[in-house]
């Protein structure tokens, strides 16, 4: 059984910083990731990274912007170690050889983005996702004698020693089949969020609530769950995303009057106000018939406005998507486009190094909530959460690491992981295909826990996902081998989409307020007094009790909570 | 699910699937699905894969070609699943059917999922994958020119899929062959001004058979690519610092066959057979035919020049005493050089910077000038 100081859970943004963290503070490290790391999701990160790098800028405008974004829900104190550290991991990305993109003068440039007081976003293109992901992995192979990497292996479960301390894995070598216990003194979750919850998603199809999912199995707490972003501008065809560095960059929103009507809503900031606040209005726009294309359920994104020159400089990747998924121009006509799934501001409760509940549990990146993002995240603002807390929890693990043993590890729960995967395998062909029980969940989810919610379609949801969840028990597979048998991970990846997804209902039914991304259209406005607070949801160590709620405070340092308008 | 101009219509896809445990050949499988015209063939198997066969395997993540992990080749051809239309992949179909098969030189594991790592990431890691920059770092950011980071964004914009990989020519006969998912990265730090060891990454190259001098010149990662990275391109890069401005003598006489190409062209407008082989091995040079190092290469390469008489690949009489073209045309010929010559810079063609290639509104003198750099080295294939 190998067994390592660090072991990182997903090989994006967040586990791969924190790979370099903690190989960085001296510790032995392993990442583990069930793809190759450079098609982690990160990769698809189009606009930017924040960072008040500006001279004429302050990390506490920055601070002040994403409190403001985050509808008041977000702590403080970690907004206020995010943003103050923001300009340092930007200029450690640079000196590792990120390409970023410059202005005249050679130095680093910055482009507009939602939410913002000013320009700070630094950017590689449109492509800055893919641009820093393999950069990092550069990195990686470079400290390949420090850094173990485990590539294309699938974690089954998170060990728990008979302290309830986290000391490893269990994870399928992918290629070939074989199980194995992967242990370690500590384990940090960085496997993305649960976006696959949701059809349509911008989300890759890897996307499938597995830390999340994982973690709540061992008790730890999930928070602010029914904060689920809907990105405004994903395409009509597919729900693939195009980059808000479109609207960044000038383009602006129509409706099918032609209107600008974002003026109605967000007089000061238009098309760069919040993200909740565009894709509510876009929404609004559509259920009040101004709505474009054949079914009315679009409107129009037009970048026409932007110097076409510019535009295949900087924005070439949606270019392409145009040009590829819509048929459009982007350079010469508007392409339609309506909010779409995007990505979930909660996640597994930690501290602000990422350490959980669950001592030696340490989780970053989307998959956790710190929470910096609150009710709602300002765009370019994960990359950074990735960075500044996969880095955190790299070094607090590896920390931590150097003053402990190895401790003991139950090997024995191998057999029942496998065990578990041998009667997925044999499950006779009677009950549904988990891909249709996929197709129901994000449907359910897309239909009643979207922009607008209500106590209705939040209780169908949740007796949908309940129902699916006992469906699931019986869902057959076709795949009986062992090499590269994706179908059977299938399975348990459905597993763990349907806790995700269960948490965010109870979440969403829980909150009886309209803040950020939850907006309950029985209980409009939002109300300091009875919800500033944060949700949280755990589940006893057998699951039988369902989820529990419980409510933890939200951090004020130095904003009050106030009206928002942008 | 979404809203469509077409409504649906029925495909077959004819996938290659292959199960290692089974002992069995590699067979085909069919499946018809239904989707709308302009969906992805990726979006066609997945429906397969849900709908009839859970067990049909491939690599799959994003949906939008941006991760890099579906590269197949449809009827014959490589790219993207999720990047190439159904309606499309029709039409190029040689009886109606969708053909959607594993890679090419790579191992396959499974159905249409193969060994990268045995080959593309084994190629990467040979060209030291990272950036060389040990010393002191700035307090804030490295101040570099605009357009170093905007050209090296057309490298960096490689996904790793392997489509290059898959069909690269020079790579089919000589596997070890560097080849052009790797050499583009090469150019994304040679490119780089913050990279400290560009020259010594030149002369590595340059120097190793396998290097930038084994590429073919014959265009298939280009039409591979579906990021527009332009592998082959980034290689000619290559190799105009390391021989051109770096003035890098390799081993391989790669440079120094380039230059006597370019030379010969310039001097009669077609090249000289004759004087080739001699001028490629001694130093592009009319004295270099009586260089005894030539002699001694030219011997070597007496066999291939034999059996090209026989044949009848050269013909004797125009070998030696050369072609000839009008004086016009030769005019013509010359005056292309004095052009590209008399720039101060060289321009390169780079998407991210000049837009789309066939982009009429563009500045037609940069594409020409992209071209008529490459002229020279299209006109003969291998250098080795």
């Amino acid at each position: 059984m190998p067994a390592h100081d660090v072991l990182i859970i997903g090989a994006g943004l967040a586990g791969q910083r924190a790979a370099l963290a903690a190989a960085q503070g001296g510790a032995d490290v392993a990442i583990v990731s069930k793809v190759h790391p450079v098609r982690s999701h990160s990769v698809a990160a189009a606009g930017g990274i924040n960072a008040a790098i500006n001279v004429a800028d302050d990390w506490r405008s920055h601070a002040y912007d994403t409190v403001k974004g985050s509808d008041f829900l977000g702590d403080q104190d970690a907004i206020e170690i995010m943003c103050s550290q923001a300009p340092k991991e930007v200029m450690h990305l640079e000196h590792i050889g990120v390409t970023f993109h410059r202005n005249d003068s050679g130095e680093l440039d910055l482009r507009a983005f939602g939410g913002a007081s000013m320009k700070r976003t630094a950017y590689v293109a449109d492509i800055t996702g893919q641009a820093i992901l393999h950069v990092l992995y550069e990195q990686l192979m470079k400290h390949h004698e420090q850094v173990t990497r485990y590539e294309e292996w699938f974690v089954t479960s998170l060990l728990q020693d008979e302290n309830g301390c986290c000391c490893g894995v269990i994870a399928r070598d992918v290629r070939s089949g074989q199980m194995d216990v992967l242990g370690a003194k500590n384990v940090i979750l960085a496997c993305g969020g649960a976006g696959q919850v949701y059809s349509p998603t911008t989300n890759a199809l890897i996307v499938t609530g597995d830390g999340i999912a994982q973690a709540y199995r061992v008790g730890a707490p999930l928070m602010d769950m029914e904060m689920i972003q809907y990105h405004p501008t994903t395409l009509v065809e597919n729900g693939l995303l195009i980059t808000e560095g479109a609207r960044g960059e000038g383009a602006v929103l129509l409706n099918s009057e032609g209107e600008r009507f974002m003026e109605k809503y967000a007089p000061n900031k238009m098309e760069l106000a919040s993200r909740d606040v565009v894709s509510r209005a876009e929404q609004t726009e559509i259920l009040e018939g101004r709505g474009v294309g054949a079914r009315k359920d679009g409107i129009y994104l037009d970048i026409t406005k932007v110097p076409r020159k510019r535009t295949l400089e900087a924005l070439r990747e949606i270019v392409n998507i145009g040009k590829d998924f819509a048929g459009v121009d982007i350079t010469r006509e508007p392409i339609m486009i309506r909010p779409g799934q995007h990505y979930i501001m909660g996640g597994v409760k930690t501290d602000v190094n990422g350490a959980t509940s669950i001592e030696g549990l340490y989780a970053a990146g989307e998959v956790a909530c710190v929470s910096v993002h609150g009710g709602n995240r300002l765009g370019a603002n994960s990359l950074l959460d990735t960075l500044i807390f996969g880095r955190r929890a790299g070094e607090h693990a590896a920390a931590r690491a150097a003053q402990m043993a190895m401790p003991q590890i139950p090997q024995a729960r191998l057999g029942e992981d496998m065990a578990m995967i041998d009667a997925i395998i044999a499950r006779p062909h009677t009950g549904r295909r988990v891909s249709e029980i996929k197709q129901e969940l994000g449907e359910t989810m897309n239909k009643y826990v979207a922009v607008y919610r209500d106590e209705e379609g939040l209780r169908t949801a949740h007796e949908t996902v309940r129902r699916l969840k006992d469906e699931s028990g019986s869902a057959y597979v076709d795949d009986r081998g062992t090499v590269f048998n994706q179908d059977v991970l299938g399975a348990i990846e459905l597993g763990y989409m349907l806790d995700s997804a269960e948490a965010i209902v109870v979440s969403a039914i829980e909150r009886k307020e309209s803040r950020g991304a939850q907006f309950r259209t029985d209980f409009p406005e939002r109300d300091d007094e009875q919800w500033l607070k944060h949700i949280d949801i755990t589940t006893s160590a057998d699951g039988a009790g369902g989820p529990q709620v419980s409510y933890s405070p939200v951090t004020i340092t130095q904003w009050q909570p106030e009206e928002r308008k942008y | 699910m979404a809203e469509t101009h077409r409504p649906p219509e029925q495909f077959t896809l004819r996938l290659r699937r292959y199960d290692p445990e089974s002992g069995d050949a590699p067979y085909w499988d069919e499946h018809t699905i239904e989707l709308e015209p302009h969906r992805s063939v990726l979006e066609g198997i997945l429906q397969a894969k849900a709908k009839f066969d859970g067990s049909i395997g491939i690599r799959c993540s994003c949906r939008a070609a941006i991760c890099g992990s579906c590269g197949v080749r449809i009827n014959g051809e490589p790219g993207l699943a999720c990047h190439t239309h159904l309606d499309h992949a029709r039409a190029y179909a040689k009886d109606g059917v969708i053909e959607v098969e594993p890679m090419g030189n790579m191992p396959v594991i499974k159905d249409m999922i193969v060994d990268m790592d045995a080959v593309h990431w084994k190629k990467v890691k040979r060209v030291t994958p990272w950036l060389l920059n040990e010393g002191p770092q700035p307090e804030r950011e490295h101040i570099v020119p605009r357009e170093s980071m905007v050209d090296i964004t057309q490298t960096m914009a490689c996904i790793q899929c392997g489509a290059c990989v898959s069909d690269c020519l020079a790579m089919e006969v000589d596997p070890g062959f560097i080849g052009p998912a790797a050499l583009a990265k090469a150019y994304r730090f040679v490119g780089d001004p913050r990279d400290e060891e560009q020259r010594e990454r030149l002369i590595d190259l340059s120097q190793d058979p396998l290097g930038i001098y084994d590429c073919t010149h014959c265009f298939k990662c280009v039409q591979a690519c579906p990021k527009d990275v332009n592998p082959m391109g980034q290689i000619m890069r290559l190799r105009r610092i390391a021989g051109s401005d770096q003035k890098i003598v390799d081993q391989n006489n790669g440079h120094r066959h380039e230059e006597t190409i370019t030379t010969l062209i310039k001097g009669y407008g077609l090249l000289h057979e004759a004087e080739m082989l001699p001028r490629s091995y001694g130093g592009n040079s009319w004295f270099g035919k009586f260089h005894p190092a030539a002699g001694k290469e030219l011997l070597s390469s007496l066999p291939v020049v034999l059996r090209a008489l026989v044949k009848r690949k050269v013909n004797p009489k125009i070998a030696m005493f050369g072609h000839k073209i009008p004086r016009q045309d030769l005019n013509a010929v010359k005056k292309i050089y004095e052009k590209v010559e008399s720039r101060p810079t060289r321009y390169e063609l780079n998407l991210y910077v000049t837009g789309y290639d066939e982009d009429v509104e563009e500045p037609v003198a940069s594409v020409v000038a992209g071209n008529a750099q490459s002229v020279p080295q299209s006109t003969e294939g291998s250098t080795n």
